[in-house]
């Protein structure tokens, strides 16, 4: 693994239009290699945009984004999970009829290899293949807490554990950069204060880089390195938590005038 | 619990089955060989439709295209039978991986529609390839003689051929569906996107499983010619289509047995009205159709299902 503190993501002048809304307008920051960067700013900041743009939903006009000097840009969608990158979704983005373990299941799939044939005449090692993903996905559910619920399918599950799913199947399929989109929505202070934890343990005993989406100030304040502000689609701070937090620029751009940035849940 | 039940289950449908030629009289045989047939042709079906969301209403199409595959290769070149199954399953995975290209930029009703014009077309094109396809008159073949001098009547020996080939096809696709493939090809129906970024192909994995549906609805066609040795383009029209989707529904979408409890359906219910109502049959088709959909909504295999867990679950309450 290369030493901490060179970029394992480089956002370089990213720009995209929606029609005539520019969501992101020339963005550019680094994320350092075992960080916790914060991605925040008001609603229609275009923090979401910008993950898309890293998973290759959407393609930007301008600029580039390059994950171990490589440039995203050339790839499908389909491709991004196998470089090393995984994501959760801002408003769950589960497979509703699999069960949490088979959901946990497909995040392996970038890292598996057996296809229509191999699989319809079940070979052996197709067998040994399933067999260690099935462990790898037991394994990340005992690591979320969420055994018990292996065989349960994730249709009607409380939305704080389908968030917890949506996080092991991300890690299934072992990421170097984990994308976290709005992971504190819909949790109460006690469930914020057990998910900072886990982040921390994923980065720490995972050595897992870790990009976050949040509105929940306590927490990205908590645990980022680095936060990065934007404001309708540009860029407007970064920096350490305790010196974004002062910005002038942030303070207005959260409340208009006066008021320190931290009210703001 | 119920994982052992359905192994019961299992081995039960497989003894009456290899049963059947012995206490059923002929024509009744030759009507459960055909069970099997629509049986193979529902899997495929349902593996597009059930399992990875695509719906189609031109399977017709396929079956077509294996059926004269069968019948012009042994009509013209007097090709082994077992052979012509083989090469008209190949034909329609290549047919349907091809079509299912174009179809990805087609999404749930526009592809029914799309499939839907296939089969309009396919009588009309078989009709105008009459120098291969015997036009209107359709071409005769003769039933297969058991081998190795064995005693049985032609429609006991295609019965039991037939089985195999769908016992071997249920065992490959249930392979196929429970394995990285299957999640894959469910994945994309619950949520294309979180497929994508979870490394699948969703374009090559439709396409794929396009190409698989065709074949297995492509190898129960050939099926057909051979068991009825006779091929002509009107047996292969919209009708027949939308009698395959009905039986997918009817037998539990995204179900393995379902394609069987479909076929049976599809084979037997049309009989019964007939016997009903000599006057309106398809209305009392209609009126069993509305009445399975309103009593089993999840189709025959999810129906049983559920009596199944709920079994389960009383046999764990019994015990605690």
């Amino acid at each position: 693994m290369p030493a901490p503190g060179t970029p394992i993501l480089s956002v370089r002048d990213l720009t995209v239009r929606f029609g005539g809304i520019v969501a992101l307008d020339g963005v550019s920051f680094d994320v350092s290699e075992g960080q916790i960067v914060g991605l925040i700013g008001p609603n229609g900041a275009g923090k979401t945009t910008l993950f898309n743009c890293l998973s290759r939903l959407y393609t930007p006009q301008r600029g580039d984004i390059s994950f171990r000097d490589r440039s995203l840009l050339a790839l499908p969608a389909h491709r991004i999970a196998e470089l090393g990158i995984g994501r959760t979704f801002q408003n769950l983005a589960l497979f509703p009829t699999l069960t949490v373990l088979q959901n946990v299941m497909v995040g392996v799939h970038a890292r598996t290899r057996s296809d229509f044939l191999s699989n319809a005449l079940r070979l052996p090692w197709v067998r040994r293949e399933e067999e260690e993903t099935r462990e790898r996905a037991r394994e990340l559910l005992a690591f979320l807490d969420l055994e018990v619920l292996a065989a349960h399918p994730a249709a009607g599950l409380p939305f704080g554990t389908l968030k917890r799913v949506e996080l092991a199947r991300a890690l299934a399929s072992r990421p170097a950069l984990l994308l976290v989109d709005e992971p504190a929505g819909g949790l109460n202070h006690e469930e914020v204060g057990a998910l900072a934890a886990l982040l921390r343990v994923i980065r720490e005993r995972r050595g897992v880089t870790i990009l976050l989406v949040e509105h929940h100030m306590g927490l990205v304040m908590q645990i980022s390195d680095t936060v990065v502000v934007l404001d309708f689609g540009r860029k407007i701070a970064e920096g350490p938590p305790a010196r974004v937090q002062r910005d002038p620029e942030v303070i207005r751009a959260y409340l208009g005038v006066d008021e320190p940035a931290g009210a703001r849940r | 619990m119920t994982a052992r039940a359905g192994a019961l289950g299992l081995a039960a449908a497989l003894a009456v089955a290899l049963a059947l030629p012995f206490v059923v009289s002929n024509f009744r045989l030759f009507q459960f060989t055909q069970v099997g047939v629509y049986a193979i042709a529902l899997l495929g079906l349902n593996v597009l439709t059930g399992y990875n969301g695509q719906i189609s209403l031109g399977h017709g199409a396929f079956y077509a295209l294996g059926a004269y595959t069968t019948a012009i290769l042994i009509d013209h070149w007097n090709v082994p039978y077992p052979l012509t199954i083989i090469a008209a399953g190949v034909l329609c995975l290549v047919a349907g991986f091809l079509f299912g290209i174009p179809a990805l930029r087609l999404e749930g009703l526009y592809l029914a529609l799309a499939t839907f014009a296939l089969a309009l077309a396919i009588p009309q094109i078989l009709k105008y390839f009459e120098h291969w396809t015997g036009g209107s008159q359709g071409i005769v073949l003769s039933k297969p003689a058991p081998p190795w001098g064995m005693k049985a009547s032609p429609d006991q020996w295609l019965y039991y051929f037939t089985l195999a080939v769908l016992v071997i096809l249920f065992v490959l696709a249930r392979n196929l569906l429970a394995g990285r493939t299957g999640r894959a090809i469910v994945a994309i129906r619950d949520n294309p996107i979180a497929a994508q970024a979870m490394g699948v192909n969703t374009a090559l994995y439709k396409s794929l499983t396009f190409g698989v549906s065709a074949a297995y609805t492509g190898v129960a066609g050939a099926l057909s010619a051979i068991v009825i040795a006779f091929v002509a383009p009107d047996a292969f029209n919209v009708f027949l289509s939308i009698t395959f989707l009905t039986g997918v529904v009817i037998g539990g979408l995204a179900s393995i047995s379902g394609a069987i409890f479909g076929a049976l359906f599809i084979q037997f219910v049309p009989n019964w009205a007939q016997d009903i109502s000599k006057a309106a049959p398809w209305a009392i088709y209609g009126v069993f159709l509305i009445g399975f959909m309103y009593v089993m909504p999840f189709g025959i295999a999810g129906a049983l299902r559920r009596v199944a867990a709920r079994a389960a679950r009383r046999g764990t309450a019994a015990r605690a």
